[in-house]
């Protein structure tokens, strides 16, 4: 036997040694997803992270759900009413509804749920500071007693985007909310696999071939969520031109969030189709800190106000007219709070209205330091822009670029910005995340409690309170464009108009992606 | 033998400490917060807070230190801050593609670069050496991205031969593995073969010019056998030597081509840990590279004795 026959010999038996694919995998119907990000944890009450949010909507089910016309229908809620005073809300939960564990989903466990996202979330935290008891009346039932009238006691449950109010086993949701869960049971229409999770290379979910889906259709987050694939994979691929090749190619079904310089790649492409799957978008905003010169005067925000225009952000980071939008409305053009008040002669760029504005407020010189992200591509050309309508406007800009990990350690210190802290910042929202005013991060002016910028006024602060209590949709419409117009007149931050991130799906193959403020996989079917 | 192995290993001991503080105090010294980038967006100051705090991160950076290092000693990497894992779990699941990825890398590598070495110097100023060095420039020159990109390209998006992405393990079988093998391996030999290639043509052409050669062939012996026998052979030392180095330029490449390729091993794990300021996850990685690049050092060494009769330990 010569040298070369022992070694084909060896290969050989090496190869039959090795075992083939499984059949029943081929069988399958797998749908794969590229995410916007890697799911590297998996509490979606202990982080706002949107990915784990989405992972949220995945293995666990929400009392209420938001339709694709904001509307708050019941979910896992059968029946509810208020009592005559708006003081006492009682919910029954449907028939059928089962943990993953085979366990029945009992009122006991939705109060303990609520309390756990009553304690992290802004919205809960406000909920629960007027609530007197939240207690079980029965397997299936459970009460609300307000202190007070609240009107956005159903918006608060059914909140679409983070921190979701998901339902968890009471075991679980006991957890000290400062602490992550480690039992991940849920109750939604799929199931994690965690011994196949395997963060920065995939993460797997079965269909729970047990859940009770309500009978109207899916709309939005509402109606009902029938399981139509075996099986889910998030796949990550951090880098946007590889995922791009894989959906060419066949290899994976879905990119969740393709960036705008890569869509004429993937327009080109027949086998490929956008899909509008969050038409309220993204709204960019320019946040000021009010603790420092020279942005704690009113003045000085409100002449950055008046030179800033929305266009020019929109044009330098999204390019493409069909994937952005203008929008003078604080709470997003297209929902029931969309109003132009207070807006007269803003974002238009006037700057000779701007320098006269900065000289009445005895602008100094005073350098604005600008934090400029440079690695997140939807946000990268944003500061350059704002710099560049400041500077015009005749105030002296330090722009200082950074990571956007770097720009969110720096963003919470309220140190003086010569000493490591900052003037402003640029970032965007999911507009899901600031639908009105009580939602809206950026609108609190809390002082302290407020997010970092810390704005401080007690009317803004006051007509937030107004319209949490009001019940009246016609009059919550009224308080939200007071503080808009508040908003706008004291400067707690700037919005710089709507865009829009469409997915990519492989056409032929995926069909059935609903219209949903976050992106959800029930009712998608695969071929 | 046995005393300079024992040297050497006590030696790895001071090197692996510096490689300990001046990890801890780079990462220390490095802008950004896990607390922040864990707490998400929308959350407010008072959660970051106590995220911080939950993470043993209001502690003094000297407490922090001895923690760090008192857990290595025992053989604790810690837990990640980010994946509710312990950092060994994280490495052991990425080992397998990234060690898959380095050895095919390496294997190629040799098998093509010193035969195209030894060519050039053999037939040293013809066009074959002139191609093989100019190939061997432009190999080191081309970052391995665009390498990848456009072999990604080619036969993945035009030809459709091959898998754009991911890795499979061999044990799932060896056809989808090797599959998902043939472009990284390539796209990261490029740059060692280019090394590989114009070391050894160097040492080949070196040994080519002693006078046993000379008399080796004076001797009648044909050219394969003057070669590879009497040429490659004394020229393996400075060779094995530059592919032990090489390593060095290994692990810089897989932590690009592993990100082009998705593939799911220790470089994107590095990667992820930088951007995500997941401390306990970067200070493993580093030490366990260190570890394998002192250990990979020493096997190199050792192979002289081996390799050329005149090395004693």
């Amino acid at each position: 036997m010569t040298k070369r026959s022992i070694i084909v010999a060896a290969a050989m038996l090496a190869a039959a040694a090795l075992p083939a694919a499984a059949p029943a995998e081929a069988q399958q119907k797998v749908l794969r997803n590229v995410m916007h990000s890697d799911l590297k944890i998996l509490d979606p009450i202990w982080t706002t992270a949107y990915i784990v949010r989405n992972h949220g909507y995945m293995i666990y089910d929400t009392l209420f759900g938001m339709n694709e016309k904001l509307e708050v229908l019941p979910q896992m809620v059968d029946t509810w009413k208020v009592s005559d005073d708006k003081l006492t809300y009682t919910f029954t939960l449907r028939d059928g509804l089962l943990w993953h564990d085979g366990q029945p989903v009992t009122a006991e466990d939705c109060v303990a749920s609520i309390k756990r996202w009553g304690a992290k979330d802004s919205m809960g935290q406000k909920l629960m500071g007027t609530t007197a008891e939240l207690a079980v009346i029965d397997a299936k039932s459970f009460k609300l007693v307000l202190k007070e009238p609240y009107g956005l006691v159903l918006q608060s449950l059914g909140k679409p985007s983070s921190n979701v109010p998901f339902m968890m086993p009471k075991r679980v949701a006991d957890t000290d909310p400062n602490k992550q869960i480690e039992d991940f049971t849920g109750s939604g229409p799929f199931v994690f696999k965690k011994d196949e999770w395997k963060p920065g290379d995939k993460t797997v979910y079965v269909k729970f071939d047990k859940y009770k889906p309500r009978s109207e259709p899916a709309n939005g987050l509402s109606g009902g969520k029938v399981v139509k694939v075996d099986r889910v994979e998030w796949l990550a691929i951090p880098d946007h031109q590889t995922a791009v090749n894989a959906l060419l190619a066949g290899e994976i079904d879905y990119i969740e969030a393709p960036p705008h310089d890569l869509l004429p790649v993937l327009k080109k492409d027949p086998k490929i189709a956008l899909v509008d799957w969050n038409p309220l978008g993204n709204q960019y905003t320019f946040r000021f800190n009010w603790l420092h010169p020279p942005f704690n005067n009113e003045k000085i925000r409100r002449a950055v106000e008046v030179a800033f225009n929305q266009e020019d952000f929109l044009k330098a980071v999204i390019g493409d007219p069909a994937y952005y939008k203008p929008c003078k409305a604080m709470f997003i053009c297209g929902t029931p709070l969309e109003s132009a008040k207070g807006t007269e002669g803003l974002f238009e760029s006037k700057f000779d209205v701007a320098k006269q504005m900065l000289k009445e407020a005895g602008y100094d010189g005073t350098p604005v330091v600008l934090m400029h992200s440079t690695d997140l591509v939807v946000l990268t050309n944003l500061a350059p822009v704002a710099a560049d309508l400041m500077k015009k406007a005749g105030l002296n800009v330090d722009m200082q670029s950074m990571d956007w990990q770097t720009l969110v350690a720096r963003r919470a210190k309220k140190d003086p910005p010569n000493a490591g802290g900052w003037n402003a910042f640029l970032t965007s929202w999911v507009a899901a995340d600031i639908l009105n005013p009580v939602m809206a991060g950026f609108a609190n002016a809390g002082c302290d409690k407020a997010m970092f910028g810390w704005p401080c006024d007690e009317t803004q602060e006051k007509l937030r309170d107004a319209f949490a209590k009001e019940t009246d949709p016609a009059k919550q419409k009224a308080i939200a464009e007071q503080v808009q117009e508040r908003t706008l007149q004291i400067g707690t931050h700037i919005y710089l108009g709507q865009w829009y991130q469409p997915a990519a799906i492989r056409k032929e193959a995926v069909a059935g992606i609903l219209t949903t403020p976050a992106p959800v996989f029930w009712n998608v079917t695969k071929k | 033998m046995l005393a300079f192995l024992a040297r050497r290993a006590l030696a790895t001991i001071p090197v692996l400490a510096m490689v300990a503080v001046f990890v801890f105090l780079m990462l220390r010294l490095t802008p950004g917060d896990p607390a922040a980038i864990i707490a998400g967006d929308n959350a407010n100051t008072q959660q970051v807070d106590a995220i911080r705090a939950q993470l043993g991160l209001e502690k003094p950076l000297l407490a922090q230190f001895g923690i760090w290092i008192g857990k290595i000693l025992q053989g604790d990497f810690g837990e990640s801050f980010f994946f509710k894992k312990t950092v060994a779990d994280l490495i052991a699941q990425r080992i397998e593609p990234t060690l898959a990825l380095a050895i095919v890398t390496i294997l190629l590598a040799v098998a093509v670069a010193v035969p195209l070495g030894v060519l050039a110097a053999w037939k040293q100023n013809s066009w074959i050496d002139r191609t093989v060095m100019a190939l061997s420039v432009a190999g080191f020159s081309v970052p391995v991205f665009v390498i990848g990109y456009v072999l990604i390209y080619v036969f993945a998006i035009q030809l459709g031969w091959l898998p754009v992405q991911g890795y499979r393990s061999i044990s799932l079988g060896f056809g989808q593995f090797i599959e998902r093998m043939i472009l990284p391996s390539i796209t990261l030999s490029v740059i060692y073969i280019a090394l590989i290639a114009r070391i050894t043509r160097a040492a080949v052409l070196e040994v080519l010019g002693e006078d046993y050669i000379r008399t080796a062939r004076a001797k009648g012996l044909s050219d394969r056998q003057v070669l590879v026998h009497h040429g490659l052979r004394a020229a393996a030392v400075p060779i094995v030597t530059v592919i032990g180095l090489g390593v060095a330029v290994l692990i810089g490449g897989v932590v690009v081509t592993e990100s082009v390729y998705g593939i799911p091993g220790i470089g994107r794990l590095v990667v992820d840990a930088v951007l995500a300021r997941d401390y306990p996850t970067i200070q493993a990685v580093v030490m366990v590279f260190s570890v394998v690049y002192v250990a990979l050092n020493l096997l190199v060494d050792l192979s002289y004795v081996f390799l050329d009769p005149r090395i004693r330990y």
